[in-house]
């Protein structure tokens, strides 16, 4: 499969500073990508790029195999920027209107793009009325317009609350389905687990990992912790069986082992017996993925 | 071409919203009535009928009116997209920078020629009505309508790229009224301080001609002014209008709106949202 985006050896140079260090990726019709990284990471910039907004120093981008920015590409893809801001003197209909218009489209469908995000009622209200998770789901719908082969999303759920949330990855799901491919960077590492194929964590303007979040749980190798509660009586006993555990007050022990020793240390804890009465397993959280992926030098 | 009518229309609404079209015409009725009502004095021996000497007046009001106007509704149009961050949604659509600028100027455009149509029909119903005589004259009016469309035009299209190379809309305003002060007021007054101290030689005959072709705005006083034979009712730089050839003026009516959407459109070409 022709992939939709493809993107080799991307350097971008902001005078002295680095932005993007020999990037590459691809994403092919139907994926969705999710982007993580730091502020100034390099998220935005690699957008801006992607949608031919700014100019990069080397490398090569192509957008549905053409340059990003030509006519041609921007037929084809849709972005959605940070903070999606319109002329407040719009009304939501006015507004989509107009970029029906800008691509070639009906524009007696703004009410009903509205309707699918949730905007049906405000339609005809000015823009300069609506909060903030308003006018982010006007800047969904504009991205809904016609069938964008690629759409670029720069942090799409900032402002929306957790049931429009969901309805906003229903809407992406569907789009996957047809065939769009997406790149959406975000925050929340919680909601993009579920509902992306592919995470790929920028730091410092290197792209540090990329795979599935089960690829990068198992490439980070990250300890277990096991948190171990002692029947009473029995705390003395538990803390000489396991000298490196942390301990707790209560007759808690906190244990820290390899993936590959968990069973092992399992079965220690099994041996015990009478002696405890509660085990909990805890896996390195996504927060704790991410974070080993993103860190910087020295950090 | 539906690119530009679509970005039109919603720049008409906008400017609508913000009450610019009403201050627009507002403004030039009301000036067009003071003059017609000023100007009713000195008719009957002059020869001409009433609406041509109403005209020649109104030609003085627009060169300082229409330019401001113009450089008031086109200073915030790049600016102010930089501003609310609009800009880099926009021009991730299909549509070119000077589609974008084009669509601006058809609705700033529209309302100009709404406003001074609305203004300059205003005073010249008030001479038609004391002097049935004055429908001669209403080649004139025309001729000052569409003239200071272009006028306009030139303006709108310098607005826009002083816009652009501001990128904030506070500085591009500062540049704008300084670019109307220059052009319009300190460009005359420093001709007639040359015209004073050279005494009629070489600089009022050959140099003051091509210096009043150069300005937009002079040139349109030029142009409108020999175009009425109106030239002896008009005093200061305007007397200068009988040396140059009305082929000339017209020239230059039309040649600026050109080069300043070229300025615009290479100044927006250079901004990176």
């Amino acid at each position: 499969m022709t992939p939709t985006l493809t993107i080799s050896r991307l350097t971008k140079r902001f005078q002295s500073v680095e932005a993007l260090k020999s990037v590459s990726l691809t994403l092919e019709p139907g994926r969705r990508a999710a982007l993580l990284g730091h502020n100034g990471a390099g998220k935005s910039t690699m957008m801006k790029i992607v949608l031919g907004l700014i100019p990069f120093d080397s490398g090569e981008v192509s957008v549905c195999g053409t340059a990003p920015g030509s006519p041609a590409a921007r037929a084809q893809v849709a972005y959605l920027p940070e903070n999606a801001a319109f002329h407040p003197a719009l009304t939501g209909e006015e507004q989509l209107r107009h970029y029906l218009a800008l691509r070639g489209e009906n524009p007696r469908q703004a009410i009903e793009l509205l309707a699918r995000v949730g905007l049906g009622h405000a339609a005809r209200r000015r823009i300069g009325t609506y909060s903030k998770g308003m006018r982010q789901r006007v800047g969904l719908a504009q991205t809904l317009i016609g069938r964008p082969r690629l759409l670029v999303l720069d942090e799409p759920t900032s402002g929306l609350d957790p049931v429009s949330r969901r309805d906003f990855y229903d809407l992406l799901d569907g789009l996957a389905a047809e065939g769009t491919a997406i790149l959406l960077s975000s925050h929340v590492l919680t909601e993009v687990e579920a509902r992306t194929d592919r995470i790929l964590i920028l730091s410092g303007g290197e792209l540090v990992a990329e795979g599935t979040l089960a690829d990068l749980r198992a490439r980070a190798a990250l300890p277990v912790a096991f948190s171990v509660r002692a029947a009473p009586g029995h705390s003395a006993a538990l803390a000489a069986t396991f000298p490196e555990g942390a301990q707790g007050g209560d007759g808690l022990v906190r244990l820290c082992c390899a993936q590959s020793e968990k069973l092992p240390l399992l079965a220690r804890i099994a041996a015990l017996g009478n002696a405890v009465i509660d085990l909990d397993v805890i896996p390195p959280s996504l927060e704790d993925i991410y974070s080993h992926f993103s860190r910087r030098d020295g950090q | 071409m539906n690119r530009i009518l679509a970005t039109a229309t919603s720049e008409f609404r906008i400017a609508f919203r913000n009450r610019w079209v009403s201050i627009a015409t507002g403004m030039m009725v009301l000036f067009a009535l003071v003059l017609a009502a000023a100007g009713s004095a000195p008719t009957g021996d002059v020869g001409v009928d009433r609406l041509s000497v109403t005209v020649a007046s109104l030609t003085s009001l627009a060169v300082y009116l229409v330019p401001l106007l113009a450089l008031l509704m086109s200073f915030d149009a790049v600016a102010g997209e930089v501003e609310r961050g609009t800009l880099p949604l926009l021009l991730t659509y299909p549509v070119s920078r000077l589609q974008i600028l084009l669509g601006k100027l058809l609705a700033h455009l529209a309302i100009l020629g709404l406003a001074v149509t609305l203004g300059y029909g205003t005073a010249a119903l008030v001479a038609v009505w004391s002097d049935p005589e004055a429908v001669n004259g209403f080649g004139a009016l025309w001729r000052l309508i569409w003239s200071s469309v272009l006028l306009g035009a030139t303006f709108l299209g310098t607005g826009y790229a002083l816009s652009a190379l501001a990128r904030r809309p506070s500085g591009a305003a500062g540049l704008a009224i300084a670019l109307w002060l220059v052009a319009v007021v300190l460009y005359d007054l420093a001709l007639l301080a040359l015209i004073v101290t050279d005494g009629g030689g070489a600089f009022t005959t050959q140099a003051l001609p091509v210096a009043l072709l150069a300005n937009p705005a002079d040139a349109f006083r030029v142009f409108n002014l020999s175009a009425a034979q109106a030239v002896a009712a008009a005093g200061g730089l305007g007397g200068a209008a009988g040396a140059i050839p009305l082929w000339q003026s017209a020239a230059s009516l039309f040649f600026w709106p050109l080069a300043a959407i070229a300025l615009a459109a290479a100044a927006f070409r250079r901004v990176t949202p």
